[in-house]
């Protein structure tokens, strides 16, 4: 059986100047701006959109995501990105100068660096997982009013009172009558109309913060759920874009382990062909990390 | 780009480079979000500077400073659609109809 070679595998393309393979990455990674682009653009919308005090979440004391995201974990996150795009490309480096060896090293540094980004990132939803916000049906009884949230939410021409907690979940047994749960500090509560119960909140003490859970009622209780997706707006955004491109990691991250354990064989029969191969995973780990560039003050700072 | 092992050595220092400029700018992102100039220069600032980061990618990482021809039709094309996307929200306000009756952020109607 004889091989009918590909065309323009290696040898660029005299239209396109590039081998196909580089120029079919290049319009898969054009598709992939969209993608993003249309979540970015959602995201935007989103905000703008969102009543006040409701971002990211009811009670946080500002706008900012990282009032509920983890900044260092996030910039932790991005060297270690960046640090994987750089083995990436030098990795493509070493096998253009012959090196086997090193390339298929620094292609398993890469692949190292990026199951870290993954690992750290199921610390971080983690944490949101064991947070919960509690939304009570009505003004509090005085024990609670200390630890106890108050916004007035405007949906439309309706103006109505939220009641509520954010806080780790200790106890939430489904035959009690209760649950337990220790509630976050209390920042300095800007919120609007909120006067009334701020002198409680102030009279807690500078820091405001309190380690022993509080128990409420759950007659009190309206509804109340972990900080998943469905906790806010934000949330929703949130889990959704870094949702999928955690998704991209992990694709990619199967790619470069295969193109390590196939290297080998490739070398030996063409390695013009590994090497392309590898330029093209690099573009597109480059984009997974030039979205995460993106990503991170977008949803981390802003 | 060349292929011969001195000028991908000269590369490789390149890219060390580029890997401390992006180090430094995280860092800086970091720090203009502590610094809290305000919600308008905040979102300023951090675009620009993820915007310089990205080039710098794109530039060296991804080798666009090497490439030529047809393929920055497609990258003009896709930043092009791109724009239009971030726009969306603005043209979607504009092709509604009760639009310039509802304020876009409490839904509430606006008066005659």
């Amino acid at each position: 059986m004889s091989d009918i070679p590909i065309p323009h595998d290696i040898e660029p393309h005299p239209l396109t100047r590039m081998y196909n393979g580089k120029f079919g990455i290049w319009l898969f990674l054009a598709s992939e701006v969209m993608l993003f682009g249309a979540l970015f653009s959602t995201y935007v919308l989103l905000r703008v959109g969102a009543p006040p005090g409701s971002w990211p979440i009811y009670g946080a004391p500002s706008i900012h995501g990282h009032e509920i995201l983890s900044i260092p974990m996030a910039t932790f996150n991005t060297a270690v990105l960046i640090g994987s795009s750089v083995t990436m490309v030098l990795a493509w480096a070493a096998l253009k100068i012959g090196n086997l060896s090193r390339g298929k090293l620094y292609l398993l540094i890469t692949f190292a660096l990026a199951g870290t980004f993954l690992v750290v990132k199921y610390f971080e939803y983690k944490a949101k997982f064991t947070h919960y916000l509690v939304v009570l049906k009505d003004a509090p009884p005085d024990e609670l009013k200390d630890v106890v949230d108050h916004r007035p939410i405007q949906t439309g021409a309706v103006t109505r009172d939220l009641w509520f907690v954010n806080g780790h979940m200790t106890e939430d047994d489904k035959e009690k009558d209760y649950i337990k749960i220790v509630p976050d500090p209390k920042k300095a509560a800007h919120g609007e109309g909120d006067a009334g119960h701020a002198p409680a909140a102030a009279s807690h003490g500078g820091d405001g913060h309190n380690h022993a859970p509080v128990q409420i009622e759950r007659s009190l209780i309206q509804r109340y759920s972990y900080w998943g997706p469905q906790a806010s707006t934000f949330l929703g955004i949130y889990f959704c874009i870094t949702g999928l491109h955690g998704l991209h990691i992990l694709g990619g991250m199967i790619v470069i382990i295969y193109m390590y354990f196939t290297a080998d064989g490739w070398w030996k029969r063409n390695p013009e062909k590994i090497i392309n191969r590898v330029e093209c995973t690099g573009l597109y780990w480059h984009f997974v990390d030039l979205v995460w560039i993106f990503l991170f003050p977008i949803l981390y700072l802003l | 780009m060349g292929s011969s092992a001195e000028e991908i050595k000269k590369h490789n220092k390149i890219y060390m480079g580029i890997f401390v400029a992006l180090l430094i700018l995280t860092g800086v992102t970091v720090a203009v979000a502590e610094i809290d100039f305000g919600i308008k220069i905040g979102i300023f600032v951090a675009l620009l500077v993820a915007c310089v980061k990205g080039g710098l990618v794109a530039a060296y990482f991804m080798h666009l400073t090497t490439e030529k021809g047809p393929l920055f039709w497609v990258l003009g094309l896709t930043f092009l659609f791109f724009f239009v996307l971030l726009l969306l929200p603005v043209i979607t306000l504009h092709d509604n109809p009760m639009a310039k009756f509802i304020d876009p952020v409490s839904g509430q109607l606006l008066g005659e």
